[in-house]
């Protein structure tokens, strides 16, 4: 369930949009950052808000890259696999974010700190390679970076 | 040399609205409605020779120009800062850097198309050129350049922010105008076009970045100065190139449009890396064919990329080296594409993965000889396909059979990866 003052500024958004459906792609993120992912039931709160059925929600929910139609992690962790990043050995960098964090692409660690997923080009191509953890960008990586950063994110 | 777009431009943050200001912004906006009318401003920029520098350098003026005078009802214009395209980070750059040409330059656009109200969107990923973006459209407004009666004219300008959430197909125009209208991101069929029926149904330009970031200088300095900022006669302007791969530098600069390629390389991106040689390079983002040793001279602007058989796409150069599998670039490009595809129509949906399978097979040593057909048959097949993201996942492959089918042959007759060690 979510706060009468979340519903409240989510009303608001939805008000100030040209089209209510307009505000979608909002309302679906500032749920997912309620609830650490979409859930149904935030499917239904955004479906209601918006004015649409849960199915039109839904095919919005599950389009999009960065929204979660299933549990997460804590922190999602996106590394880029595109090309500049492949020049650059993102092969290596997600081999080693694999082993550090014991799971596959795709998986959530034992503690549930951390989802590794691989992403589309971050447009971060100077700095390849790269990855967003919790929405933070980082590049230049390294495995010693990598390991730092896990650590620094974990305490954050 | 006087570049427009990366002049105001400071270190490492962002330059300020005092700065932007002193240094000449909002001069342009100024000079326009309080001394020009919509359709002059129109005219400069078809003057310019300005082209779309998203990608399809359709001339900017000309797009602007499809859209009806007449019709009744609001329009509207969408700049498009969806920069998915891989290899490319330019807008990026340019937004993290300096929000206001952009604010600016669309500013103008609505002045000039008569829209009252206008949105950039975003891609996931940029928030900081999105905090940029919405600090600057806070000055703008503030200072009378934006919003209601802007100086004082009878004319009231929006803008707006859509941030997105990701996934690469909301780059291409249709498929933007649904994702904003918050339908899902599937293209739509052309005809109608958007300039006539796009976004709510009105009349709509979308535009990218850099186009609409350089239409203040544009208005200010004149069509024949932008012309001349061009290094090849029938060139106008500057042009961003973001370099990734093998170079020493993997810089992001603005220098004059149809500069040769080796001089990019060659100048701000100091050469190739220790012990590496060019092999090839991708000029434009993932969509465009390889260019190899023998095109280094081709200078970097539309028409001469064209005609040496690639596209001067988004100006995402990536650039590899002796080391690099060619073969398994390419499997690395269409994976994205087929994973990135919508999944609308069949060929796109089916063709990607089925080229894919074929190129990852020929990587790891399983390939026969009929796949070269197959893939050469796919290159013409996926062309069916209902939007652009399909044949333009197809140029990288036909750059790899165009230029190095020798290299996939020996894939195929020493059953393994020749560059593996």
């Amino acid at each position: 369930m979510i706060s009468e003052e979340l519903k409240k500024s989510l009303a608001e958004r939805v008000a100030g949009a040209i089209t209510p459906r307009e505000a979608t792609v909002d309302v679906m993120k500032e749920l997912q950052a309620h609830y650490g992912w979409l859930t149904d039931e935030a499917v239904g709160e955004a479906a209601s808000l918006l004015g649409l059925s849960p199915l039109q929600v839904e095919e919005l929910a599950t389009f999009y890259e960065m929204i979660y139609r299933r549990p997460v992690g804590k922190k999602v962790i996106h590394v880029c696999d595109s090309i500049s990043c492949w020049c650059a050995d993102c092969d290596g960098i997600i081999a080693h974010l694999k082993k550090r964090l014991g799971v596959e692409l795709g998986g959530t660690t034992a503690d549930g700190m951390y989802t590794l997923l691989p992403c589309a080009c971050m447009g971060r191509c100077g700095d390849s390679p790269a990855m967003s953890v919790g929405g933070t960008p980082y590049g230049h990586l390294t495995p010693h970076l990598v390991d730092e950063i896990l650590e620094k994110e974990r305490r954050a | 040399m006087d570049l427009p777009l990366f002049r105001h431009n400071r270190r490492d943050r962002s330059v300020a609205f005092k700065e932007y200001r002193s240094e000449g912004g909002f001069e342009a906006l100024k000079r326009a409605i309080t001394g020009m009318t919509p359709a002059e401003v129109q005219q400069t920029v078809i003057d310019s020779g300005l082209r779309g520098r998203g990608g399809a350098g359709f001339p900017t003026g000309k797009k602007w120009s499809f859209v009806p005078r007449d019709l009744p009802g609001p329009r509207w214009i969408i700049c498009n800062c969806d920069e998915m395209e891989p290899g490319t980070y330019k807008d990026r750059v340019l937004l993290e850097h300096n929000p206001y040409s952009l604010i600016e330059g669309m500013t103008l656009a609505c002045y000039a198309l008569g829209v009252r109200h206008g949105f950039i969107f975003i891609r996931k990923g940029y928030e900081q050129a999105a905090e940029n973006l919405a600090r600057a459209i806070d000055e703008a407004k503030k200072e009378g350049f934006l919003g209601e009666r802007i100086l004082g004219s009878e004319h009231s300008i929006d803008i707006d922010l859509h941030l997105s959430a990701g996934r690469y197909i909301c780059g291409e125009e249709t498929a933007l105008i649904n994702a904003l209208e918050g339908k899902r991101p599937n293209p739509r069929q052309k005809p109608p076009f958007p300039a006539v029926k796009g976004l709510w149904a009105g009349p709509t330009v979308v535009n990218n970045v850099e186009t609409l970031a350089n239409i203040p200088g544009i208005v200010v300095r004149g069509a024949a100065w932008f012309k001349g900022l061009s290094m090849n006669p029938e060139g106008a302007g500057s042009k961003l190139f973001c370099v990734s791969g093998s170079v020493k530098d993997r810089a992001c600069v603005e220098l004059p449009i149809g500069i040769p390629l080796a001089d990019i390389i060659d100048g701000p991106c100091g050469g190739m890396r220790l012990g590496k040689r060019f092999k090839a390079c991708i000029p434009g983002g993932a969509s465009t064919q390889f260019l190899t040793a023998e095109h280094l001279k081709v200078p970097m602007d539309y028409d001469p990329v064209a005609k040496a058989g690639s596209r001067l796409g988004s100006g995402g150069i990536i650039v590899f080296d002796q080391d690099h599998c060619l073969v398994e670039a390419t499997l690395n490009l269409i994976t994205f594409f087929a994973r990135e595809s919508c999944g609308w129509c069949t060929p796109c949906r089916e063709g990607l993965p089925y080229v894919k399978e074929i190129l990852a097979r020929i990587e790891a040593g399983y390939g026969k000889e009929d796949d070269i057909d197959i893939l050469r048959e796919h290159i013409k097949y996926l062309n069916y396909s209902f939007c652009a993201l399909a044949p333009g996942a197809m140029a990288p492959l036909d750059g790899l059979l165009r230029h190095f089918e020798d290299e996939v042959r020996e894939h195929i007759v020493k059953k393994k990866c020749p560059l593996k060690k």
